[in-house]
């Protein structure tokens, strides 16, 4: 079968690669019908994610059709269509219990590996690292689904699969990033990065009760869609950020900022961008956090500081004092995407957020590289490639 | 007092910090006499073998009983040795002859390290291998010591037991695998207190000598159980099999907290877990050495 792989930094291959089987009796073969590009997929092919290794299925948002179960997946049965969450979770730990399925303790074969980098390890994942689990990914024509008793949710009724593939990731990310936010009515959250999490993360902040959100970027064509969303936009190559933040709240700052960029921000003083970027190409840190640290001097004092944007390693020039001192509250994390599904179908099917506004760009899945070189270069006004095999 | 082990390690620590300072200040010129000079990477890499070089040398020289010390320098050569090796065999003509020089006294300077290391760890410094790990499972405590107790379980997490027989209430008959041969072994179980505690040892004259105890607790909040591993070991090379297998990356440590995932992983789940990394199953080795995350296709 044909599957985007990790062909070294900067590219992929669309190759032929042996179809999946059942390894564990937890397990689903999924027909993939669609799947999608993600930020998170650019941090890796731009090599910032350790241990990739040449060869490897790449891709995490994908749905599909079962086409074979393992003995203890009672749930689900041959044609069931499915939308499959990002990270890999048992269901059964201390951590799936508590609804921290990114965190999972029982789905990373290689825990000793993240441990390493880390302390302790995350949860396994599609198609990101060896680190993260050595798992193949859903860019695909089939993938096998490992506790798909506990992860794929079924979609019963005829909603097309643009509306409804996003739950496998970047909608339950953006909710998490809102709910993170701890939104009071009326609030004013601002967004950091207009790509489809942040646009999302405007939606839900809103959903959740915010009063105005505004949404940082600099690529007039994404901040559109940040509009289109509802937000108010701020473009950084034209104002000073934080002024303009503190002009729109009253001199107090955003109530709660999200991070939707991660660990490859970029910086609109040469200067810092250059410092960093020489310190991610040395390897002397690994995540360039110019995002971040806008966000915590932006927030007003007691605020909360959200961050969904992916990290990989090390940060510097960690702006520690401002969040201590001013008491702010950071929240992270992978999401917990098995804890959201349910619960966004739900608003999906009741009209109340319609997520596939994000998509510009659709390709089938041989012609992957081209779509991820339309994504990471900004060409074509390309916000989301969704790909079908 | 100094040993004649300690004098040899000392003499080591002065070669490091010469090798690092040079390493650090003239990583170039060191690259080119290795042979890797073409390779963009090789200064960045040398400065790092430089630092390290330093770090030995400071211990070494530092400490009033050196000679221990020296097995980090052991492990320290057996990295340069893999990295030389690779880029001998990746190239041709002159810088292959340097590369193949530089692995040649690299590898006279870790028969050093290694004397010193094994004078060190002569009869007085030789102590068995003690591992310790801990791990909490979300199952009750009666259940989690009962999978344990039935001690034929055990091959199912600890990847190097290939099977364990039980001959009766207490004595069973171990078999592991090693990088060399198969070992095999009787134990006894010494102590133990249902829901609580199980201690073993090999039997005497064994070709393996070995001890383990494994306790149980509730875990906080009287949630699940607590589960801490001891393990004793004296294995054929003593130190320098541990040495060896730590080279390889088979660290013990990791190793048991690997196996202790897997035990917990089958109590909660029911089985372990794989990806396409390393479809046989996850050895600390494994971990190293993963294959391309593509689908395992069908057993033919
Ligand atoms: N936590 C999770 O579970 C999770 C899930 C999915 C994605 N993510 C992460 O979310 C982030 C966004 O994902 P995406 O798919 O929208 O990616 P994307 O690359 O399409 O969007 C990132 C946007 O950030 C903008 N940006 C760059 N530097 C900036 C700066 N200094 N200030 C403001 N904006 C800046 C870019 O112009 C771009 O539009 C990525 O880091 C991704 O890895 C996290
Ligand atoms: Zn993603
Ligand atoms: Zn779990």
């Amino acid at each position: 079968m044909k599957a985007t792989c990790y062909a070294g930094r900067n590219t992929v291959e669309v190759l032929d690669v042996p179809e999946p089987r059942i390894l564990n009796a937890h397990d689903a073969v999924v027909r993939v019908t669609s799947t999608a590009i993600c930020g998170s997929d650019l941090h890796l092919i731009d090599g910032y994610v350790p241990t990739v290794k040449k060869g490897d299925v790449i891709g995490h948002e994908f749905m599909g059709e079962v086409v074979e179960v393992g003995p203890e997946v009672a749930n689900l049965s041959p044609g069931d269509r499915v939308v499959v969450p990002f990270p890999i979770a048992c269901g059964r730990c201390f951590a799936c219990a508590e609804g921290l399925y990114s965190i999972c303790e029982n789905s990373n074969p290689n825990a000793g590996m993240a441990e390493k980098l880390m302390g302790h390890a995350p949860a396994g994942i599609f198609g990101y690292s060896h680190m993260l689990g050595g798992f193949a990914g859903g860019q695909a024509e089939y993938a096998r689904v490992p506790f798909a008793d506990v992860g794929p949710i079924k979609i019963e009724d005829d909603l097309p699969d643009e509306k409804v593939l996003f739950l496998s990731d970047i909608l339950p990310t953006a909710y998490m990033g809102a709910e993170m936010c701890d939104i009071q009515p009326g609030q004013t959250i601002a967004v950091w990065g207009a790509g489809p999490v942040g646009q999302l993360a405007v939606a839900c902040a809103y959903l959740l009760g915010a009063g105005e959100v505004i949404c940082v970027d600099r690529h007039p064509y994404r901040l559109d869609y940040a509009r289109r969303a509802g937000a108010r936009t701020l473009n950084y190559e034209q104002v000073d950020v934080l002024d303009a933040l503190r002009d729109l709240t009253g001199g107090r700052g955003p109530d709660a900022c999200i991070d939707a960029v991660g660990m490859e921000a970029h910086d609109p003083v040469p200067a810092m961008y250059g410092y960093d970027r020489i310190k991610q190409a040395l390897r002397l840190e690994s995540d360039r956090p110019y995002a971040l640290r806008e966000a915590i001097m932006a927030c007003r004092n007691g605020g909360v500081v959200s961050v969904v944007g992916v990290y990989g390693g090390l940060v510097d020039k960690f702006p520690m004092g401002s969040l201590m001192n001013r008491s702010l509250t950071l929240r992270t994390g992978q999401c917990h995407v098995q804890r959201y599904m349910r619960p966004l179908l739900e608003r999906i099917r009741a009209g109340e957020i319609d997520p596939s506004f994000v998509v510009s760009h659709r390709f089938p899945l041989r012609e992957a590289a081209h779509g991820f070189q339309l994504f990471k270069d900004k060409q074509d006004d390309c916000n989301k490639v969704v790909l079908t095999p | 007092m100094s040993t004649k082990s300690d004098i040899l390690a000392r003499a080591l620590g002065w070669v490091s910090l010469a090798l690092g300072a040079a390493q650090l200040t003239a990583p170039r010129t060191v690259s080119r006499l290795s042979g890797v000079d073409d390779s963009r990477l090789a200064p960045t890499a040398v400065r790092i073998m430089g630092i390290r070089e330093l770090m030995h040398a400071a211990v070494l020289l530092g400490s009033r009983r050196p000679a221990p010390w020296t097995w980090s320098r052991v492990a320290g050569d057996a990295m340069e040795l893999a990295l030389l090796g690779r880029a001998a065999a990746a190239r041709t003509g002159r810088r292959r002859r340097r590369a193949v020089a530089a692995t040649a006294a690299v590898s006279g300077i870790t028969a050093l390290d290694l004397a010193a290391a094994l004078y060190a760890s002569g009869p007085r410094g030789r102590r068995p291998m003690r591992l310790r790990a801990s791990i909490t499972v979300n199952r009750p405590r009666e259940e989690v010591y009962a999978f344990w107790r039935d001690l034929e379980n055990l091959p199912a997490f600890m990847l190097h037991l290939e099977s364990v027989r039980a001959m009766g209430e207490r004595r069973s008959r171990w078999r592991a695998r090693s990088p060399l041969t198969d070992v095999e072994w009787e134990a006894e179980i010494l102590d133990e207190r249902p829901g609580e505690l199980i201690a073993w040892e090999s039997a005497r004259g064994s070709m393996v000598t070995t001890s383990g105890s494994v306790r149980f607790a509730d875990g906080p909040a009287g949630l699940g159980t607590v589960v801490h591993v001891t393990l004793d070991y004296r294995v054929p090379g003593g130190t320098v099999g541990t040495a060896v297998a730590r080279m390889f990356g088979e660290h013990p440590e990791q190793q048991v907290r690997d196996d202790l995932r897997r035990f917990k992983q089958i109590m909660e789940t029911g089985e372990v877990l794989v990806s396409e990394g390393s479809p046989e199953g996850v050895r600390a080795l494994r971990q190293l050495r993963q294959r391309p995350a593509q689908p395992v296709g069908s057993p033919s």
